[in-house]
C-alpha cells in the first residue's frame, strides 16, 4: 500500500534521514520505533511531503508521490497526524474538523463531525470550544478526527501517546484498532514499547536515519538482542 | 456637545473607509505572509474604475452603486492577475523581496493609471440622493458620510459571517495560523490565496470606490492611504481582522478628536500611536507572534574576503577616473555624478544594517533627511558655512538613529520595518507641519555651498571625496570587530549570546552608525540642490535605498555600490527615453525579484 | 565548582521541574539523563541563564548566578554547546573562535583594526586542541555536522571556562564520532579541571564517559550516582533504562 525505498532527508546540515525503506501493507498497523532523535518524526514529514526528500522514492497505492506537494499527497488518501498536534488554536473543534474535510471515496464510509464523535465520545460535549482551550487528549483526540475527516486510506500517526495520562493512551489504543478493524492502514511512530505492541502488526525500528530492524511485533517481543541494541534508551 | 458628536461621527466615517482598505491588507498578509505595498494602487485603481463606470453609465441609484460594486470586483480580478503573474512565483523568496515587488506593481499602476486617466484630478459625480446633509443635534453632517459608516458596518458584518460561516472562511482563518498544516490536510493552498487576494483587492477597489463621491480621484492616492493602511493593520495586529477593525476606530477618532486638540501634529499623532502600540506590544492590538512553520530559505553567504587583484585594479581605475574624469565633464553629468556619489553612500549606509546586520529599514529615509534638515536649518537659521552643516548633519542623523533605533532594533522582520516606517513618517510628519522651522510643505530654500564649493566641479569633487570616504569607512567597520559582532548576532542569536554578544547593543551602535552615514549623505544632497524638501525623508526614498541594496545584492559589499549606480543610472536613462519611466522601472523591479532573486551582484558570484 | 540547590520551574501550573539539586567538581563529567519530557532541558536552560527558575539557586564556585542573562553567565566562565549547533555560518572556522576570544578581551566594538590583523595563534591552538586547525579557513556554513560539535566545542573553550553546558553533545552524529567526540572532551575536562554537564541519549557514551549519572523523571530527580550503581537501581530500570541496560 505504501512503499518507501531508500528516502534522504536533512535538515539545515544534519542528515536525518541516511535510507529509510519500509512498506505498509493495506489494513495493517505498522510501527516505526526508534530513540528519539532516531528520525521517525523526519521520515513521516518526508513521506507526506512536509520536509523534501533528498533522495528516494515513495509509492502509495501505486504512484510515485515523493516530491509532490503536501496537498496532492494528502487527497492521495494519505493523512498525517502531527506529534505536535498542530490544532489551530482559534479554531472550534468543529470548525478544526471543517479545514480536514475532503471528498469522500469510492467504497469507504465517508467521515462526518457526527463520526469523529462517536469515535472519541468526550469530543461531541465540546463542538464548540475552541481548540486552544481543551486538554492535551482531547487535542490529540481533535487533531486525529481532524484527518480523519478527509478519508484517508492510510494515516501517519506521529507518536500519539505521547505526554498523555495512561487512561487516555489506553483509550487512543482503543481508537487505533477501531480504526484498523475498519480497514485503514496506519503507520505508528511511537517511544512507547507496551503502546506499540498493544496495537501494532508489524515493527520497524530506526536508528540515526535507518531502518535496522523489521519483522512481526510478535518477533520483535521475543527478539531480546534486537530490543537491547535499538530501543533500550 | 453636538460639535463633539459629529467629529466622533466623521471619525466613524473614516474609520469605516480606512477598514476596507486595512482588511484586505491584513487578510492577505495573514495567509500569504506577503505585505502587499501594491493594496494602496488596488484602492486607488477601484477609485479610478468608479469614476469611469459611474459617469459612463446613465445616473439613478442602481447605475450608482452597481458602478460601485462592480469597480470592487474588476479590482478584485486585477489582485488575482497580480498574484497569478507575479506574487505566486515569491511566496517563499525573503520577504523584503517580496515588498519590493509588489513595490514594482506600484510604480506600474501609476503609469497605468496617469495612461489612462491622465493627471488631472478628477471629480466624479456625488452619490445619487445623497448629496445633502442632516441635522444632528443641531450640526450639519453629511449623509453620504452616514452611509459609509453604514457600509463600513455592513461589511464588517459581512466578513464576519464569511469567517466564520464558511468553508472558505475557516481555511482562511486556519491559514492564518498554520499555512503548512492546512495543505497537509489536503487543501490547495494556491487556491486558497488566490481567493484570498481577490478578497481583500476587491475590497481595497470598494474603499477606493466609494471614495469617488467624497473627494477627488488622484495619482497620489495609493500611497496616501497605503502607509494609513500599514498603521492601521500594525496597530491592530499582522493577519488580524478584529485588529483591523479595532485599530481604524481607534485611528479615525484618533484623527477625528487630534484635529481639535493637536491641530498642529496630527500626522505625527497617528505615526506616534503606532510607535508606541508596537514598543509595548510588539505584535499589535490584537496580533499573535508569528508562528515558527514557515521560514524563507537563505543561502549561507560566503565569509568575508578583501579584495584580491582584479578587485584592486577595478577599484583603483574607478578612483583614477573619479578623479581625472570629472573636468572633462559638463555641469549637468556633473550633477550627476554628485547624485551619484550620494546615493552610493546612502545605498551602503542601508546595506549596513541590512546586509551585515540581517535588520530591515523601511525608513532609511528619515536619516537622509534628518541630515538635510539639520545642515539646512544651520544655514538659515544660525547663518552657518556649509563646512559647518556638513560637520554637524551626520551628527544630527546619528542622534535621531540612536534615538529611533532604541525601539526599532528590538523588533525582527516585518514588525521592525514597519516601526521603522513610522518613525520615518513621524519625521516626515514633523517636517511637513512645524511650518515655521522647516518651512512646511515650502521647504527650506537658499541652503547653498560654501563660495568655492559652488562650482559643480568642485562639489561634484567634494562629493566624490565624502561620499567615497564615508563608504570606505563603512567597510573599513564591516571588516572590524563590530562588524563581525554585526554578522555574527544575524548569523545565530542563539550563539552570540552564549559568547557574551550582547545583540542589542551592537544592533543599536549599527543602526545610530547607518544613520549618521545616511545623514552625510542627506547633507550633500541639501547642499547640491540649495534647498531641503519634505519629499527629502518620504515614502519614495526610503524605498529608493532599498531598492539599491536589494538590487545590488544584500550578501555582497559590493552590491549597494552597484545598486546604487544601476538604480541611479537606470532612474536617470528611462525618465529621458520614456514618458511611462515608473511603469518601466517596476516592470525591471519586478523582472529582477523574479529572475535574480538575490541581486545583481549575488547573481555575478552564482 | 557548580552546586545547584532546590531548582524549580512551572509552566502555566505544569511542575517542569522540581527540586532538583546536584552538584559538579572540577575535572568531573555529570550526565543528565531520563525519558522525554523529563526536565532535562528545563534545568540545562535554568543553568545557563535562558530561563529563570521559579526557585532555587544556581552557584558557580560559591557566587550565585541564578537568573543571569547567558552572557552575564558566560563572562563568569560557562562555555555552552548546543543540541543543534549554533555556530556563525558566515564566519570562517578561525573567525568564530577569534569572536569568541575578542568578546572575552571585550573588544567587540572596535571599529578601526581589522578583525584579520589579529593574531591567528591562540584561536589556531584552541583548534587544534578539537583537531580542526586544518579546516580553520573553511566556512562554518559548509563544515560537516561531526565537525561543526567540534568548532563548538572550541568556542566554548576560548574565555576558559570552568563550567562546560553540553546539550545532546552527539545528537546528529555518527556511532564512531560521538565517541571520538565525548572521549575528547573528557579529556579536555580532565587535563583543564573543567567540570562537565551533558545531556545525552546515547547509553553508550553516557556509560563510557560520565563519571556520574543524574536521573530526572516527571521533573523530579529519580537517583544520582556512579554509573555501575544507577544502572544497578531498579526504579531507573523501570521508568528509563528498561531491562536491557
Amino acid at each position: 500500500m505504501l512503499t518507501v525505498d531508500g528516502l534522504h532527508a536533512h535538515y539545515g546540515r544534519a542528515h536525518i534521514l541516511d535510507g529509510v525503506s519500509l512498506t505498509v501493507e493495506p489494513g495493517e498497523v505498522h510501527v516505526l520505533l526508534g530513540r528519539n532523535g532516531a528520525g521517525k518524526s523526519t521520515t513521516m514529514k518526508a513521506i507526506m511531503g512536509l520536509v523534501p526528500p533528498s533522495a528516494g522514492r515513495v509509492t502509495f497505492l501505486g504512484q510515485a508521490i515523493a516530491g509532490r506537494a503536501p496537498f496532492e499527497i494528502a487527497r492521495a488518501g494519505l493523512g498525517y497526524v502531527p506529534e505536535d498536534r498542530r490544532i489551530f488554536a482559534e479554531l472550534t473543534v468543529e470548525e478544526n474538523l471543517e479545514c480536514g474535510r475532503q471528498k469522500p471515496r469510492d467504497g469507504q464510509r465517508p467521515w462526518s463531525v457526527e463520526r469523529v464523535c462517536e469515535l472519541f465520545p468526550s469530543l461531541a460535549a465540546m463542538r464548540r470550544r475552541p481548540g486552544g482551550r481543551m486538554s492535551g487528549g482531547e487535542q490529540q483526540m481533535l487533531t486525529i478526527g481532524r484527518t480523519l475527516m478527509g478519508n484517508p486510506r492510510l494515516i501517519l500517526l506521529d507518536e500519539p501517546s505521547e505526554g498523555l495520562a495512561p487512561v487516555i493512551v489506553e483509550r487512543m489504543a482503543a481508537a487505533i484498532l477501531a480504526l484498523k478493524a475498519e480497514g485503514l492502514s496506519v503507520l505508528l511512530s511511537e517511544q512507547n514499547l507496551s503502546f506499540a505492541y498493544a496495537v501494532s502488526d508489524r515493527a520497524s525500528i530506526i536508528e540515526k536515519g535507518v531502518v535496522r530492524w523489521g519483522g512481526t511485533m510478535a518477533a520483535l517481543m521475543t527478539d531480546e538482542a534486537a530490543r537491547r541494541a535499538y530501543l533500550s534508551v | 456637545m453636538s460639535h463633539l458628536l459629529v467629529q466622533g461621527l466623521s471619525g466613524l466615517a473614516s474609520a469605516a473607509s480606512l477598514f476596507l482598505v486595512a482588511a484586505g491588507l491584513t487578510v492577505i498578509f495573514g495567509v500569504t505572509r506577503i505585505v502587499n505595498f501594491a493594496h494602496g494602487s488596488l484602492y486607488m485603481l477601484g477609485a479610478y474604475l468608479a469614476y469611469s463606470l459611474v459617469t459612463w453609465l446613465p445616473r439613478g441609484h442602481f447605475p450608482f452603486w452597481g458602478g460601485v460594486v462592480l469597480a470592487a470586483l474588476l479590482t478584485g480580478v486585477i489582485g488575482v492577475v497580480v498574484e497569478v503573474l507575479v506574487l505566486r512565483r515569491i511566496y517563499k523568496a525573503p520577504e523584503l523581496f517580496q515588498l519590493l515587488a509588489t513595490f514594482g506593481v506600484v510604480l506600474v499602476v501609476q503609469d497605468l493609471a496617469l495612461a489612462v486617466w491622465g493627471p488631472q484630478d478628477l471629480l466624479g459625480p456625488r452619490a445619487p440622493g445623497l448629496r445633502g446633509a442632516v441635522d444632528v443635534l443641531g450640526e450639519r453632517f453629511p449623509l453620504y458620510d452616514l452611509v459609509l459608516i453604514g457600509i463600513g458596518g455592513v461589511v464588517l458584518l459581512l466578513l464576519w459571517l464569511l469567517f466564520q460561516r464558511t468553508r472558505f472562511g475557516v481555511l482562511v482563518r486556519a491559514a492564518t495560523a498554520d499555512r503548512e498544516m492546512v495543505g497537509a490536510l489536503g487543501v490547495n493552498q494556491r487556491w486558497l490565496f488566490t481567493g484570498v487576494f481577490f478578497l481583500g483587492s476587491a475590497l481595497a477597489g470598494l474603499g477606493g470606490a466609494l471614495q469617488v463621491p467624497r473627494e477627488s480621484v488622484n495619482l497620489n492616492m495609493d500611497l496616501a492611504i497605503i502607509s494609513e493602511a500599514f498603521v492601521v493593520v500594525v496597530v491592530g495586529g499582522l493577519g488580524s481582522l478584529p485588529g483591523a477593525a479595532l485599530a481604524a476606530l481607534l485611528i479615525g477618532q484618533l484623527q477625528a478628536f487630534g484635529i481639535l486638540v493637536f491641530p498642529r501634529i496630527t500626522l505625527v499623532l497617528v505615526f506616534l500611536v503606532m510607535a508606541v502600540v508596537l514598543v509595548v506590544r510588539p505584535y499589535g492590538l490584537l496580533g499573535k507572534r508569528p508562528g515558527g512553520h514557515a521560514a524563507s530559505v537563505t543561502l549561507p553567504e560566503p565569509p568575508l574576503a578583501g579584495l584580491t587583484g582584479r578587485g584592486r585594479a577595478v577599484v583603483a581605475l574607478a578612483l583614477v577616473l573619479c578623479v581625472v574624469l570629472p573636468p572633462f565633464l559638463g555641469d549637468y553629468a556633473l550633477v550627476v555624478l554628485s547624485e551619484l556619489a550620494i546615493a552610493v553612500l546612502f545605498a551602503a549606509s542601508l546595506h549596513f544594517i541590512m546586509g551585515p546586520g540581517g535588520m530591515a529599514s523601511f525608513g532609511h529615509a528619515a536619516y537622509f533627511g534628518a541630515g538635510a534638515y539639520a545642515a539646512a536649518l544651520l544655514v538659515k537659521h544660525a547663518a552657518a558655512p556649509m563646512e559647518v552643516g556638513l560637520l554637524a548633519a551626520p551628527f544630527a542623523a546619528g542622534l535621531v538613529g540612536l534615538l529611533f533605533g532604541f525601539f526599532c532594533v528590538r523588533l525582527s522582520g516585518v514588525y521592525s520595518a514597519m516601526l521603522t516606517l513610522a518613525f520615518a513618517q513621524i519625521a516626515w510628519s514633523t517636517a511637513f507641519q512645524w511650518v515655521e522651522v522647516t518651512g512646511g510643505d515650502n521647504g527650506i530654500l537658499g541652503v547653498w555651498p560654501s563660495a568655492w564649493a559652488v562650482p559643480k566641479l568642485a562639489y561634484a569633487y567634494l562629493s566624490l571625496a565624502l561620499c567615497l570616504g564615508g563608504t570606505w569607512l563603512l567597510r573599513r567597520v564591516i571588516f572590524a570587530p563590530m562588524g563581525y559582532a554585526l554578522r555574527a548576532q544575524r548569523d545565530s542569536a542563539l550563539r552570540a549570546e552564549a559568547i557574551g554578544i550582547d545583540a542589542f547593543k551592537v544592533r543599536w551602535l549599527a543602526f545610530a552608525l547607518a544613520a549618521a552615514f545616511a545623514g552625510l549623505a542627506g547633507a550633500l544632497f541639501a547642499f547640491g540642490k540649495g534647498s531641503v524638501f519634505p519629499t527629502t525623508m518620504a515614502i519614495p526614498r526610503s524605498v529608493d535605498a532599498l531598492l539599491m541594496v536589494l538590487l545590488g545584492g544584500v550578501q555582497t559589499l559590493i552590491g549597494p555600490v552597484i545598486g546604487a549606480l544601476a538604480y541611479t543610472g537606470l532612474h536617470e536613462q528611462l525618465v529621458r527615453v520614456t514618458e511611462l519611466w515608473r511603469a518601466a522601472l517596476g516592470a525591471i523591479i519586478i523582472a529582477l525579484v523574479l529572475f535574480f532573486p538575490r541581486g545583481l551582484a549575488g547573481f555575478r558570484r552564482a | 565548582m557548580l552546586e545547584v540547590q532546590g531548582l524549580q520551574k512551572s509552566f502555566g501550573g505544569v511542575r517542569a521541574v522540581r527540586d532538583v539539586s546536584l552538584r559538579v567538581a572540577g575535572g568531573e563529567l555529570l550526565a543528565l539523563i531520563g525519558p522525554n519530557g523529563a526536565g532535562k532541558s528545563t534545568c540545562f536552560n535554568m543553568l545557563n541563564g535562558q530561563l529563570r527558575p521559579d526557585a532555587g539557586t544556581v552557584r558557580l564556585d560559591g557566587r550565585d548566578i541564578t537568573g543571569l542573562p547567558p552572557r552575564v553567565i558566560w563572562r563568569l566562565g560557562v562555555g555552552r554547546t548546543f543540541q543543534i549547533t549554533a555556530t556563525f555560518g558566515s564566519l570562517s572556522v578561525l573567525e568564530n573562535v577569534q569572536m569568541a576570544l575578542l568578546s572575552h578581551a571585550r573588544r567587540l566594538f572596535g571599529l578601526w583594526r581589522p578583525v584579520a590583523a589579529e593574531d591567528p595563534a591562540p584561536a589556531l591552538a584552541l583548534l587544534d586542541r578539537v583537531g580542526m586547525a586544518a579546516q580553520a579557513a573553511r566556512p562554518c556554513g559548509v563544515l560537516a555536522y561531526g565537525d561543526l560539535k567540534r568548532v563548538e566545542l572550541a568556542i566554548a573553550l576560548a574565555n576558559a571556562p570552568r563550567l562546560l553546558l553540553m546539550d545532546e553533545p552527539t545528537a546528529g552524529m555518527a556511532p564512531a564520532e560521538r565517541v571520538a567526540l565525548m572521549a575528547l572532551t573528557a579529556t579536555i575536562a580532565r587535563q583543564s579541571g573543567i567540570a562537565v554537564l551533558f545531556t545525552e541519549h546515547d547509553m553508550d557514551v553516557v556509560f563510557t564517559h560520565a563519571d556520574r549519572l543524574l536521573v530526572l523523571d516527571r521533573g523530579a530527580m529519580l537517583a544520582e550516582g556512579r554509573p555501575d550503581e544507577v544502572r544497578a537501581d531498579p526504579r531507573v530500570r523501570e521508568v528509563y533504562l528498561g531491562s536491557s541496560h
